[in-house]
């Protein structure tokens, strides 16, 4: 990287460039393989993943009963693995349940099928407040859960990644796998919103 | 370890913000934080465990006023230095001689 800068850099900036620096020259890391994993992360691996997984899973009850099953092994099927998603569960909406997921703890995240998570799913503010009071937490995300509905909040362990299977929209009969993933989201699969028709 | 990382059920931490098309990284610093993670992990010098571990140590204060890649950054700086990858006082050079170059 270069080093003409048109301001100072931040304490940290300085704090980060010394790490790799020192590590690079000893030969502990190789600053390729770093640029490798950015660009992985940044750019190949994303919520695109799980909402092939939710679609599939909508398609094709005997691909829906493994993924609930053991959703390590059928997130599998589908080529999406690796870091932070060795142990998933699968966690699935139903007429009377909704699920949220969150990692108290620290911000543990199913990276293979959503990506890197948001800063707000690990900032302090979630973490301590939707296992408090999920609803409210939900309705700050627009989403109103009925009193009748029971609101489950999965927290991660230092192993398990959970994810949601939302409920499919209705009107979305006959469609299309890939035209059913287009409409599954991030925020659905973390359970802090719905997947809803176009048309909605 | 109880701790401030701890925060299941805590009041007071603050409202939420929710920011829309947020982008995967927001500094360029970030980026190499986390490309990091994996080549530091594979080096063998410390456990996921103790990476968190070195986390959970931060104060309170320090943890709540630092973001998510500044604890990774704080826990490889940490590990790698009680480990004896690196020596502080190298560390600290590197930090004086890259402020003094891009000053």
């Amino acid at each position: 990287m270069s080093t003409n800068h048109n301001r100072p850099l931040s304490d940290v900036e300085i704090r980060v460039k010394a790490l790799e620096s020192l590590l690079v020259e000893k030969g502990l890391v190789d600053a390729a393989a770093v640029d490798a994993l950015i660009d992985t992360y940044e750019h190949k691996v994303g919520p695109r993943n799980g909402a092939q997984v939710v679609a599939r899973a909508w398609q094709d009850p005997a691909y829906k009963a493994r993924l609930l099953a053991d959703g390590t092994a059928a997130i599998a099927e589908l080529g999406f693995t690796g870091m932070q998603g060795e142990d998933m569960v699968v966690v699935e909406n139903t007429l009377d349940t909704h699920n949220v997921i969150v990692c108290t703890l620290c911000s543990c995240y199913p990276w293979p099928t959503l990506g890197l998570p948001p800063v707000w799913f690990k900032s302090a503010a979630y973490r301590s407040r939707v296992v408090l009071d999920p609803r409210g937490v939900l309705s700050e995300f627009g989403l109103e859960i009925p009193a009748e509905i029971r609101v489950q909040v999965w927290d991660s362990t230092s192993e398990i990644r959970y994810m949601v299977l939302p409920e499919r929209p209705a009107g979305t009969e006959g469609w299309h796998e890939a035209q059913l993933a287009a409409l599954v989201t991030r925020d659905a699969m973390i359970g802090v919103a719905k997947v809803t028709h176009p048309n909605e | 370890m109880n701790g401030i990382h701890d925060t299941g059920g805590m009041h007071g931490l603050g409202p939420l913000v929710v920011e829309q098309d947020e982008p995967v990284f927001h500094h360029e610093w970030e980026r190499r934080v986390f490309g990091l993670f994996l080549p530091i992990a594979a080096m063998g010098t410390f456990n996921l465990d103790e990476f968190r571990h070195a986390i959970e140590r931060m104060g309170a204060s320090g943890y709540l006023n630092t973001s998510y890649y500044e604890h990774w950054l704080h826990a490889f700086e940490t590990l790698l230095v009680e480990k004896g990858v690196l020596q502080q006082t190298e560390l600290a050079a590197r930090c004086a001689q890259i402020a003094q170059e891009t000053h």
